[in-house]
């Protein structure tokens, strides 16, 4: 096991930053959206569940999109659980014990984007729950055709802007949309920034923090994201880091139901650095900017870039691309030795993708591990001891034996 | 279901008859497929398009059925073991691993004769994500075409003029063009128009079937004897003059029944006693269906209507196939399969069963493998309980591992709940 | 005496419960017998049968009242203990014959030259010793007799083996063999020998008081029991052994028993050694709706036995350690099968024993919270019941819990013989059956007993 870069601690440029990252990610009681509401009057906070969701539409009509990713692991679940079969992951528990002990009282509206049938079913139980409240499915296409699929998302977007408008959302402008896709852009070339420095120098950037500064973006707009990105960026370029002989792997599977935070800094005190992940996945949907030509129609420009340039996640269909590809790609970019699968327990999307990504880096000799976890995880004994042996093999062998 | 009983009484049903000869014989075209140059295309159970398959002369295979065919012979253990030890994880659909534990085993089907390799998979993205992994996996083994038809999921319980437009469009460029590829020839839209007046017409006896549950008793079983009645119209015969003929006969049969006051076959002979009906929620367990089945049999508890039965198409709330508008009533069709219904609509469909059809309670099997189904079941517990004001039982199982199949804890279960509504009986007649 | 039998055949004990016509409870009995279902009943019956003769001494004695003095009223709980001792000695008796016989079994004459000589000097040891067990409840550890004889046995084979050097697991081995067909062998017990047995053991001299107390026994023993309904409850892989119509679901009989000890109980919970059950009632004790956790015995008794193993503790120890707790460490599983790592794990990091089974508590509460939340949540009264209801730390955590989520206007029952719930409700079903007419029809295991009793038997 490798000793950590000396980061997060006194002397550290970044370390206030990393602290209200962490503040932000685990306020379970949405301190920032309620600030938010605050000093926006009349305007509406709409949560979604992980995945993905058009954040720059949401903008555009005056809305504050906040990523909702359950409970973690601080959240004692009381009646959550009394909803769920125990052959069910844990987000959908954490989050109806969320809305039912009130915290989510503050959203104008949640999205539920179909990601998998228990999400699915989770915004039936929403509407049955809380019929009142403003809860809309998001049905993301899974046609590519930007005549076909495109259509029809396009629709699906103009329903919901339609249905928060009657909420008291702005009504939807091109103009603002434009002004939202192009901070999108930013914030998302920013993020790219930050992946990139993580990958090549993840000595200077633990995936761990670079983990907490895309999550914080979840309850924070574009705009504000991009400039506290840039801080950290800035931060982090100042610090004293010395290189360490760690394995750079990448992590699948996590892009729901998040895994704790400690089960992050236990793969990584293993002795890997995690130079890609799909934790935060919400945020990187669509691969590169969303594409705006002069005179286009923005809306279409948001539902042809989803369609054309969404990111072969557990939850889209393959078409007609080879399954695997995207992850080899990935791994050669990243320059990584290996990949962790780490899933949720019982979740669908992942699990089942899982055979079919292994043989194909089986097919490429690329060495892989697999482990799952809950989001309240407590006890990550089991889990250091196969990262470390894992890191090991990879290392000694270039292979998982 | 292609199913058969173990356990007859000893002169079958003409319309018993019928389908086993049916079912037979699709699978012994299956079986010549190959050698005949005919085409196979496999597809899902939940949005089948049965009738645009066989105008084109391909034929259609349901590995769903065949999974459960694998569950009620007893195979589906091994099958499942053999997936599991190939890296599939135990926590999913037992279904997928049965098929690809069988495809592991020389994929021999049902009758036990080799399945076809398909020539296209049509990915029917009705009412369960799983179905599109599915098909990802099986494009892996077989490297053969796939056409994607997504079905959008009805979340507010009513189809909208986008959901449809979306669908027909698929069908128009998508998915018919990919079945014409495959079968070398063009649709004729007379034929299918001509076949979905075929399905409207198998549709009607059948509704009149589920309908014959009103009465005391109920000549039927809406559950257990149920999937024997789904079989033809949810797998490869919708659409057919054999359909026809078999509802036509089936329907008979049972005004017949209702004429001489019989209630429904069971494992054991006729059911003697309606001592309780009830509506079900919720896929049956295959691995130990008969089992199950006498689970309430035997207690005198006949299930007047169910959920599961509507899986493949919802008939009862008044959709038919329209030969006059073809793909409008595809998809219309596709949109309306139980599992693409939002829960609040399926909610209210079991209100509507349990109040229709007069039920003294409702259970819901709670399957591991299915979170279609499964997912906030136990909302739908309580909400219903609440609407009704008649109890909820609740049993948990699975589709087709063994493993999952409590047979005590789930008798324990079952028992208590009847004696309870038992015991609420005569206390309300007192 | 007419009375109705209440049998509940649980997964590790088997209770039974007599009520007389009106429905006071006349005796309550109990085995672990491992044996089959059959000889299981007949046991636990036979407990209740004894346990009803001393109700009915008891009642005898206070209608000679006025004659007795408090030392013969006193004398029926030495009785009682006499009594069990008396037992305990014949069943002594039985496994010494069954010991012999196993060793007549034996393939060499050498080992059984070698072993009847010792297994005799552990056997005469346990019948010399025998009398202290029976001073009292407090005396012993159990009441059972696998538990008792197995504890001496032990002792006895540790000293016979090392002072005549033979091997301690094959002494203690014949023990293990012999007991398993002791407790299936259905013995008839000639209660009238035994209870007078036990009354002379207690009476040395002649005096009044004696001949009162002689008395009453001798009224007593002669009093037939006329048992007119049997009902059954419980479930496990084997059918019970009673005809289907006097069956009725371990869970309404639960619900209805809770209902009788406590009449304002609403909803139950009860944590067994392998499951956990929710149930609703409504005013007159009907279930109007439960629900199980049976698949798996996360949260359960047997959680806490994995757990109490692994830290080396008795069951009955982790209540009270836990609760001397400074902080609730934060378990998020109860899976039995990570019980041991995730334990392990948390000593570990430095966690102290009481904290981490603070957290332990919590969590199985926590589940069993989950689990009436599903049954439709918590009504005034609520009632606990089940093995774990002993333990301190889980009531006071459910209090916690039902105080947060639920408002402390809810009452919380837990009584110390919860465990005869279940048959007591099975009972009550029973003279439902009798007031209704419905003829009772002998269960086997009770044909058996009454073809097999001596003259003035049972």
């Amino acid at each position: 096991m490798n000793d950590q870069p000396s980061t997060g601690a006194a002397g550290d440029p970044a370390a206030e930053l990393l602290t209200r990252a962490r503040r932000l990610s685990d306020d379970l009681s949405f301190g920032a959206v309620r600030d938010w509401k605050a000093g926006h009057p009349g305007r509406l906070a709409v949560g979604y569940m992980p995945i993905y969701a058009p954040r720059p539409l949401l903008e555009a009509i005056g809305c504050l999109p906040v990523a909702v990713f359950g409970g973690g692991d601080q959240l004692d679940i009381i009646r959550g659980d009394s909803y769920f079969q125990s052959y069910i992951c844990h987000i959908p528990r954490s989050k109806v014990e969320l809305a039912v002990s009130g915290r989510l009282d503050l959203f104008d509206g949640m999205l539920f984007p179909s990601i998998c049938d228990v999400i699915r079913n989770l915004g039936g139980m929403w509407a049955m729950l809380f019929p009142d409240r403003y809860g809309a499915y998001l049905d993301l296409p899974q046609n590519f055709d930007p005549e076909l699929g495109g259509r029809f998302y396009a629709g699906e977007l103009r329903r919901i802007a339609g249905g928060l408008r009657e909420r008291g959302a702005l009504p939807l402008d091109d103009d603002a949309l434009r002004d939202a896709i192009v901070r999108e852009n930013t914030r998302r070339e920013v993020l790219e920034e930050l992946d990139e420095l993580r990958c090549r120098e993840p000595w200077r950037v633990r995936a761990s923090e670079a983990y907490l500064v895309a999550r914080a973006g979840g309850v924070l707009e574009a705009d504000a994201h991009t400039k506290f990105i840039r801080e950290f960026l800035d931060a982090a370029r100042e610090r004293e880091a010395r290189v360490y002989d760690n394995v750079r792997v990448v992590i699948r599977g996590s892009f729901c139901e998040q895994p704790p935070f400690g089960l992050i800094k236990t793969l990584e005190a293993a002795g890997c650095d995690i130079v890609d992940d799909d934790f935060q996945l919400g945020l990187r949907s669509i691969e590169g900017p969303i594409q705006l030509e002069e005179g286009q129609d923005p809306l279409d420009a948001l539902a042809r870039a989803y369609v054309l340039n969404g990111a072969p996640t557990a939850s889209r269909y393959i078409g007609e691309l080879v399954k695997g590809a995207s992850l080899i790609k990935q791994v050669r970019n990243a320059n990584a030795e290996g990949v962790i699968f780490a899933a949720a327990s019982f979740c669908d999307p992942a699990l089942l993708d899982q055979p079919m990504l292994e043989a194909a880096l089986d097919r490429e000799k690329i060495p892989h591990t697999s482990l799952k976890f809950s989001e309240n995880t407590g006890q990550f004994q089991v889990i250091r001891e196969q990262a470390g042996a894992f890191s090991d093999a990879v290392k000694l062998w270039g292979s998982a034996a | 279901m292609s199913t058969e009983k173990n356990t007859e009484p000893a002169a079958k049903d003409a319309s018993q008859l019928r389908q086993k000869r049916m079912i037979a014989d699709h699978f012994e075209r299956l079986s010549r497929a190959k050698e005949e140059g005919k085409k196979v295309v496999y597809t899902f159970v939940p949005g089948n398009l049965t009738e645009l398959i066989r105008s084109l002369d391909l034929l259609p295979v349901l590995p769903e059925i065949n999974a459960l065919q694998s569950g009620m012979r007893k195979l589906s253990g091994a099958y499942i073991a053999e997936a599991e030890k190939a890296g599939h994880s135990e926590d999913v659909c037992t279904y997928v691993k049965c098929d690809i534990g069988m495809m592991k085993s020389g994929n021999i089907g049902p009758t036990g004769t080799k399945l076809p390799e398909p020539d296209l998979l049509l990915l029917s993205y009705t009412g369960c994500f799983t179905f599109m992994k599915w098909f990802e996996l099986l494009r892996e083994e077989y490297n053969c075409p796939v056409v994607m038809l997504h079905v959008p999921y009805q979340p507010d319980g009513r189809i909208t003029d986008e959901m449809r437009k979306y669908v027909v469009d698929q069908l128009e460029r998508e998915v018919i063009p990919a079945l014409e590829r495959v079968a070398g020839k063009k649709l004729d839209m007379n034929d299918l128009a001509r076949r979905l007046e075929l399905s409207h017409r198998a549709e009607d006896d059948l509704v009149a079937v589920w309908e014959s549950a009103r009465n005391r008793p109920s000549p039927i079983d809406g559950y257990f004897g149920g999937v024997y009645y789904i079989g033809p119209i949810f797998s490869a015969f919708r659409g057919t003059e054999d359909a026809v003929a078999y509802y036509s006969e089936l329907r008979a049969e049972v005004d017949e029944r209702v004429r001489q006051k019989l209630g429904p076959t069971t494992p054991d002979g006729l059911a003697m006693e309606e001592k309780f009906r009830l509506v079900v929620e919720g896929p049956p367990n295959w691995t130990n269906f008969h089992d199950f089945w006498r689970m309430f049999s035997r207690e005198g508890a006949t299930v007047v209507s169910s959920t599961y039965t509507r899986v493949g198409g919802l008939y009862d709330t008044g959709f038919r196939h329209n030969p006059e508008h073809p793909l409008d009533s595809l998809a219309d069709y596709c949109l309306g399969c139980y599992t693409n219904l939002g829960l609040p609509s399926r909610t209210q469909l079991l209100e509507r069963y349990i109040k229709d059809y007069q039920a003294d309670g409702f259970l819901i099997n709670s399957v591991k493998s299915c979170n279609s189904f499964s997912a906030g079941q136990l909302l739908v517990l309580r909400e219903l309980e609440k609407r009704t004001g008649v109890p909820g039982g609740f049993i948990e199982s699975d589709l087709v591992d063994p493993r999952y199949f409590g047979k005590a804890n789930i008798e324990n279960r079952l028992q208590s709940y009847m004696q309870m509504l038992d015991a609420r009986k005569g206390k309300v007649a007192s | 005496m007419r009375c109705v039998v209440g049998i509940d055949l649980g997964s590790t004990t088997t209770k039974a419960v007599l009520l007389d016509e009106q429905g006071r409870v006349l005796g309550r009995g109990i085995t672990n017998s491992r044996s089959n279902y059959e000889v299981a009943c007949a046991v636990a019956r036979e407990e209740a049968l004894t346990a009803a003769r001393f109700t009915m001494l008891e009642r005898e004695l206070e209608k000679r009242a006025a004659l007795a003095s408090g030392k013969v009223v006193a004398a029926k709980d030495d009785l009682s203990e006499a009594f069990r001792l008396e037992l305990y000695l014949d069943q002594l008796a039985e496994l010494e014959d069954e010991i012999a016989r196993v060793l007549r079994s034996l393939t060499y004459v050498g080992d059984r030259s070698k072993l009847q000589p010792a297994v005799d000097e552990v056997l005469g040891g346990m019948k010399s010793d025998a009398p202290k067990l029976f001073v009292g409840a407090g005396a012993r550890k159990s009441d059972f007799f696998r538990d008792l004889a197995g504890t001496g046995f032990m002792t006895g084979a540790e000293k016979v083996s090392a002072d005549r050097e033979i091997s301690f697991e094959r002494v203690v081995g014949l023990f293990d063999r012999a007991i398993l067909d002791v407790e299936t062998q259905l013995k008839p017990r000639d209660f009238s020998a035994l209870l007078k047995r036990a009354a002379h053991r207690l009476i040395v001299d002649e005096t009044p008081d004696a001949s009162l107390l002689l008395g009453a026994v001798e009224a007593v023993i002669d009093q037939p029991i006329d048992e007119t309904s049997f009902v059954g409850t419980g479930y496990g892989r084997q059918t019970l052994p009673f005809p289907k119509q006097a069956v009725r679901s371990e869970i309404l009989c639960h619900g209805r028993g809770a209902h009788r000890v406590f009449p304002g109980t609403r909803t139950v919970l009860d944590i067994g050694g392998q499951d956990t059950k929710a149930i609703q009632v409504d005013d007159q004790g009907v279930v109007t709706s439960f629900q199980m956790n049976d698949r798996c015995a996360a949260g359960c008794g047997r959680y806490l036995g994995y757990i109490a193993d692994e830290l080396n503790l008795g069951l009955h120890e982790l209540g009270p350690l836990a609760l001397s707790a400074q902080r609730v460490v934060k378990v998020n599983s109860t899976c039995t099968v990570f019980a041991g790592a995730e334990l392990r794990e948390r000593l570990g990091l430095g966690e102290r024993r009481e904290d981490i089974l603070a957290g332990l508590h919590r969590s199985i509460m926590l589940r069993a919270m989950s689990l009436l939340a599903r049954s439709g949540g918590i009504e005034n009264e609520f009632t606990f019941t089940g093995g774990v209801c002993k333990n301190a730390m889980a009531t006071k955590v459910l209090r916690e819990l039902v105080d947060e989520n639920y408002g402390e206007q809810i009452t919380l029952n837990a009584h110390p013989d919860s465990i005869y719930m279940g048959a007591l409700g099975a009972a009550l079903f029973g003279l439902d059956d009798v007031e209704a007419g419905r003829p009772a029809v002998l269960p086997t295991f009770v044909q058996a007993a009454v073809e097999a009793a001596p003259a003035g038997g049972q």
